[in-house]
């Protein structure tokens, strides 16, 4: 959707819900889809001579989000209160982060196309959320829910580095991906959890100076977020061309209709009086506290997929599967630690079996009935010969129903396989001396016979005859 | 600005609170006049820095109580004048 003559400019605002278990200034728990106002607290009800009190744990994790991408961490910040009047923000002012946000700089690198790009992070501040509206007629009045008041956020504000709405999904997805990785956010989008404002604006090719923005609210999906500025990109080039002008405003996409609608313009743009918030304290970050959260970091994506490839040999597309989540990387870790140097064994099964089998029933890695070491556990059993790999799927199928250990499920079966040459060998020579027309036929060149002596010596074996064996011995012997 | 606040004020109280504005907005101007150059803005008039708490719940479900206090409330929701932005 390039346009010849026009420049798209997109930078993006991203609220994240950090995964606190209580409010960031109030001991209220955050858990979704509560009572309502059953998790609202003196505090986060705004009721005379409260004071808030910060949360560490919201602190740490803007930290971890400072230190994972390049950014500054100021080691002084300062809470502001902004203030406007809305039913559902009981104090009249939202405690957010102004002049020093917590968190400066750092950036991003996308991938569009086959090319990379970095796009460059202004600021990532703390603040509280809002409680919600709920305009369904109350007898003409509306509903206010004060649970999510007080909630955590991390608002992650990038420069306008943005040039097409493919890199701002490129930017939005890396960033889900990241705040999950990190373990700062759930990232999960229908519950507002991760949510972006677009700042969209054009200009001509060439020109240096940015166009008016528009700045479109609460894109809580990719796909959302993609279809507003496509049509916001649209709307501007049209206005323009025919000869208008672009106003600044706070626009609002309708999902139903894919457009974009004002939702307020600049002339009432709301004028948030910030000022230092006289309830709190300045926030000090230590580099002791610094370095610690660091040294608990885990490390990001990007070095894990090179280190799969480098260290363990492993293909690009695997490792971009294994890290799809820092759930599968670990459990691909926790394997390979039980079976070091069998890592394509370990990405082939559970990227295969594992995975397939957990899709079919909806069920969650982290729920998976077979844990990392007893599938190693099971492959060591392949990798010593015991089992072939379709003995070690059945054997996969037993565990899976909670038929213990791979060791406990071969014996209880008689599961293993057959490798002891002598044994194999006397299961050959019974089969050559019963099928002698299967014999004749072999060597009169038909290969169709080999295949059905060595299905004969398989089902004498009952399927436990280890089938490279079985082949290179019958072949020795008919020779 | 009596917008802005989201207060109704009277004429008379409008000429009032002019004069009162006008008088802090001289001492405003009195303040810009010293030469702040170099000095670090103060953020609070405390010092030290912001107490943190564990990040435990500590506060449990007071909505009946919340709900006591209020003009209307139905289904656990306060009600209020209808708002549609």
């Amino acid at each position: 959707m390039t346009n010849p003559n026009w420049e798209v400019v997109i930078g993006l605002e991203t609220h994240a819900q950090l995964s606190t278990q209580s409010k960031i200034f109030s001991g209220a728990p955050t858990a979704f889809g509560a009572e309502p106002n059953s998790q609202a607290s003196l505090v986060d009800l705004a009721l005379p001579g409260v004071l808030p009190v910060l949360n560490r744990g919201a602190v740490e994790r803007a930290i971890r989000f400072g230190l994972s991408v390049g950014a500054t961490v100021n080691r002084r910040s300062i809470f502001a209160r902004k203030n406007y009047f809305y039913p559902d923000l009981p104090k009249g002012y939202q405690i957010s982060q102004y002049e020093i946000p917590v968190v400066s700089g750092g950036g991003i690198t996308i991938e569009v196309g086959g090319v990379e790009k970095y796009v460059r992070l202004t600021r990532a501040h703390l603040e509280e959320d809002a409680g919600k509206s709920l305009h369904e007629d109350f007898h003409g009045m509306s509903g206010i829910d004060l649970n999510r008041a007080g909630t955590p956020l991390l608002e992650i504000v990038s420069e306008p580095d943005m040039r097409s709405s493919a890199e701002a999904v490129a930017y939005a997805k890396k960033l889900h991906e990241l705040v999950q990785w990190i373990g700062i956010c759930d990232g999960n989008m229908q519950e507002g959890s991760f949510r972006c404002d677009a700042n969209v604006s054009v200009r001509r090719r060439g020109t240096e100076t940015f166009g008016t923005r528009c700045e479109i609210k609460n894109l809580n999906s990719f796909r959302f977020l993609e279809q507003a500025i496509e049509y916001e990109v649209e709307r501007q080039i049209e206005l323009i061309e025919g000869g208008g002008r672009v106003v600044q405003e706070t626009r609002l996409f309708d999902p139903d209709r894919v457009e974009t609608r004002t939702m307020r313009s600049k002339e009432d743009a709301q004028d948030y009086r910030y000022f230092p918030d006289p309830d709190l304290l300045p926030l000090v970050i230590d580099d002791a506290w610094i370095a610690r959260v660091g040294s608990e970091m885990p490390a990001l994506p990007e070095v894990q997929r090179s280190r799969l490839v480098e260290v363990h040999g492993l293909s690009v597309q695997d490792a971009q599967a294994l890290t799809a989540s820092r759930a599968t990387v670990d459990y691909f870790e926790a394997m390979l630690a039980a079976l070091p140097g069998e890592a394509k064994l370990c990405a082939n099964w559970l990227m295969g079996e594992l995975s397939a089998r957990l899709n079919r029933e909806q069920i969650d890695l982290a729920r998976a009935p077979i844990d990392a070491p007893q599938l190693a556990a099971l492959l060591r059993r392949i990798t010593d010969g015991t089992l072939s790999g379709k003995m070690a799927k059945d054997v996969f199928d037993a565990m899976w129903n909670g038929d213990g250990t791979a060791d406990a499920v071969i014996a209880a079966r008689g599961l293993a396989q057959i490798s002891d040459a002598g044994a194999i060998a006397a299961i050959v020579d019974e089969v050559i001396a019963a099928n002698p027309k299967s014999v004749e036929e072999f060597r009169a060149g038909k290969d169709k016979a080999f295949n059905a002596l060595v299905g004969q010596v398989m089902k004498a074996s009952k399927g436990k005859a280890n089938p490279q064996q079985v082949t290179d011995l019958l072949r020795a012997r008919l020779g | 600005m009596a917008k802005l606040a989201r207060i109704r004020i009277s004429d008379d109280e409008a000429s009032r609170t002019l004069a009162q504005l006008n008088d802090i907005f001289a001492m405003i101007e009195q303040m810009r006049a010293v030469d702040t150059e170099g000095i670090e803005p103060m953020n609070h008039p405390l010092g030290g820095s912001q107490r943190l708490r564990d990040d435990v719940v500590t506060e449990h479900d007071r909505r009946e109580a919340a709900m006591r206090n209020a003009p209307e409330h139905q289904d656990g929701l306060f009600l209020v004048p209808r708002v549609i932005e």
